[in-house]
């Protein structure tokens, strides 16, 4: 196994030294808890069973080819037409080889994520941001309080169907002397454009197309 | 240490004496306070609550996101174009670098080529960016721990750099000139020879600065020693940029992973062994010296041609192709409304923005707009470290940890 050197100059974006055989290893050193390995843009993505999560990084971390030894972050997704509709997004990052990966897995929001934190000490903060704003649990983390939201909100606001104004809004209240929360007001409509070409074919009727079929 | 529980009475006004050490067998205890949100050296609004014994930090523990805007969800209901002004309102100490990782992002999905002199130009601009961000940190961090000067004198420079951007983009802070493929407008006659002027002359205030606070005792005595990280902690902390280096460990993305034009340019990393708060410091005065080379380099080498792309999907024809082009005329407006679309696929791009490792995961689904990008925060990574760090130090230890980690809080709170 090699690492690749990468071709300099020719693209715009950082290019990183690869593994040639990298989608192998990765099959060698994880076995029945690797359930796909994707290409794509240059990087490699590991999909892996939910359960068998910290073993396997434990395995990326100390397999002496790889040395993920930076965890660079850990971040959620939506998308709510899957089965499981939550993926976990991981990268990490090998110092000593200069490489990266990243590893997902999925959840459905119920299921709980083991956490990272007994690998990597920064996991505390991401798995705590992924908590908040996507309402997945991770199980191990001492500290599952909200991070970036407000103190006492409710909901995970970067769910595909958490609307974009919020549910509260706060203004000063002179009344109370506090600041009071109250149910969002929008003096005019939320407006959500829709740009795509309308002449590449649409899947929707424009207003006054239903005439034309004569209901 | 808690027979200096006095000098922390003057913390709190009121019930304190249960800090002083009980002759009577009662358990001393701990008390807390509130670091902020509105404190100055807190570098924005930062809470820390923090657990002391006297003077001792025994805990002390970050709530971040009172600044939180929501940036990533934001980003998804706009285009791809519309979405880039947020970057500069991160990191709005360094706010073109925050540009670059975005644009990188989608150059690298959309497989975008980008004319040399772009790279050229991005990365001279993103080096002057470097330089804006380490004079705020390292004076502010000076000021913080006593020194009012410095800030005083750098800021006159920060003010050039910040004319630099003006000529550029027409703006001093929220740029929004990183476009992908390249960059919004060409350089303006005369900047280069300006940029130039302006590299000969900030050594000699540089090293003003730094005969003022490098080698003074008050300075050393609030620095050198405090908040130290070794090697493997710095690591697993996930630290990047100056902070890692000032541990020992010569990561640089600009070198590792060369991105535009760094594969071209001839710069030293700078590192320390030592892991404080002093070691940072001086590595971000010497990686201002070491910027200058590479906005030398730029300007000296600065290649002809176009700065941006002249692929039309992308970027927009100039105002007079339009005047003349029907086709032209319509790609600006598509490009305006529509915006342009981006293959569907994720990928993670990294620049080394001046605080550190500032990373933007893009996920595309084929559309006008990101279905996700999330954005990597360098500060968060540094500050969660902060407990680590202040443990068992004196409370007017924290301001200088805290400087010297280099946090915005745009970037750390999104």
């Amino acid at each position: 196994m090699a690492i690749v050197a990468p071709e300099l100059g020719r693209h715009s974006w950082p290019v990183m030294a690869t593994h040639d055989a990298l989608s192998a290893r990765l099959g060698e050193l994880l076995g029945d808890a690797l359930i796909d390995v994707i290409e794509h843009a240059g990087e490699t993505t590991a999909v892996v069973q939910r359960e068998a999560l910290v073993t396997v990084i434990a395995a990326l971390r100390d397999a002496a080819d790889l040395k993920f030894n930076q965890l660079t972050d850990i971040c959620g997704a939506d998308y709510p037409d899957r089965a499981e509709r939550f993926e976990i997004v991981i990268h990490l990052l090998s110092m000593t080889h200069n490489l990266r990966l990243r590893v997902k897995l999925s959840t459905d929001g119920r299921a709980p994520v083991p956490s990272l934190t007994d690998l990597y000490p920064n996991a505390g903060w991401y798995e705590r941001e992924t908590w908040d704003c996507y309402g997945v649990m991770f199980t191990g983390n001492p500290d599952m309080r909200r991070i970036l939201t407000d103190y006492g909100f409710e909901g995970h606001p970067f769910r595909k169907d958490f609307p974009l104004t919020g549910h509260v809004e706060l203004r000063w209240s002179e009344e109370h002397k506090r600041v009071v929360y109250e149910p969002v007001k929008l003096a005019q409509d939320f407006r959500s454009f829709d740009f795509l070409s309308p002449w590449e074919g649409t899947d929707y009727v424009l207003p006054g197309d239903e005439k034309a079929t004569g209901k | 240490m808690s027979s200096l529980g006095s000098a922390g009475a003057a913390w709190t006004a009121d019930d304190t004496t249960d800090v002083l050490p009980a002759k009577d067998g009662n358990e001393i205890q701990n008390y807390m306070i509130n670091f902020g949100p509105q404190h100055p050296a807190a570098h924005g609004v930062l809470r820390l609550v923090m657990e002391l014994d006297g003077e001792i930090i025994e805990r002390c523990d970050p709530h971040i996101g009172l600044l939180h805007r929501g940036t990533e969800k934001l980003i998804e209901y706009k285009t791809y174009l519309q979405a880039l002004p947020y970057m500069d309102r991160l990191d709005y100490v360094s706010p073109m670098c925050m540009e670059h990782s975005y644009v990188l992002a989608i150059e690298k999905l959309a497989g975008i080529e980008v004319p040399l002199r772009a790279k050229y130009i991005r990365t001279m601009f993103a080096e002057i960016t470097r330089i804006l961000n380490h004079i705020l940190n390292t004076t502010a961090h000076a000021m913080d721990v006593g020194a009012m000067t410095p800030i005083l004198w750098l800021f006159e420079e920060r003010e050039k750099l910040m004319e630099f951007y003006e000529r550029v983009s027409g703006a001093r802070f929220h740029a929004a000139w990183f476009r992908p493929g390249g960059v919004h407008q060409d350089l303006p006659a005369g900047l280069l020879d300006d940029v130039l002027a302006w590299c000969d002359h900030f050594p000699k205030v540089l090293d003003e600065m730094q005969g003022l606070v490098a080698d003074n005792r008050i300075f050393k005595q609030r620095n050198v020693d405090i908040g130290v990280i070794s090697k493997e902690d710095a690591i697993a902390w996930g630290f990047t940029g100056p902070c890692i280096r000032a541990s020992g460990v010569a990561w640089d993305i600009r070198k590792s992973q060369p991105y535009d034009a760094y594969h071209l340019m001839d710069f030293d990393v700078p590192v320390s062994n030592d892991g404080d708060c002093y070691a940072r410091f001086m590595v971000r005065m010497q990686e201002m010296r070491e910027s200058l080379k590479i906005i030398k380099q730029c300007a000296k080498a600065m290649p002809a041609g176009s700065h941006i792309t002249d692929n039309r999907k992308v970027a927009p024809p100039s105002r007079g192709e339009m005047k003349r082009s029907m086709e032209a005329l319509i790609h600006h407006f598509k490009l305006y409304t529509e915006g342009l679309h981006v293959p569907a696929g994720d990928a993670y791009v990294a620049t080394e923005s001046p605080k550190g490792e500032f990373g933007i995961y893009m996920v595309a689904d084929g559309t006008n707009k990101p279905w996700r990008c999330h954005i990597r925060a360098t500060g968060m990574a540094h500050l969660q470290a902060m407990d680590f760090l202040c443990k068992g130090h004196m409370l007017a230890d924290a301001p200088a940890v805290l400087g010297s980690l280099d946090i915005v809080f745009g970037e750390v709170d999104r």
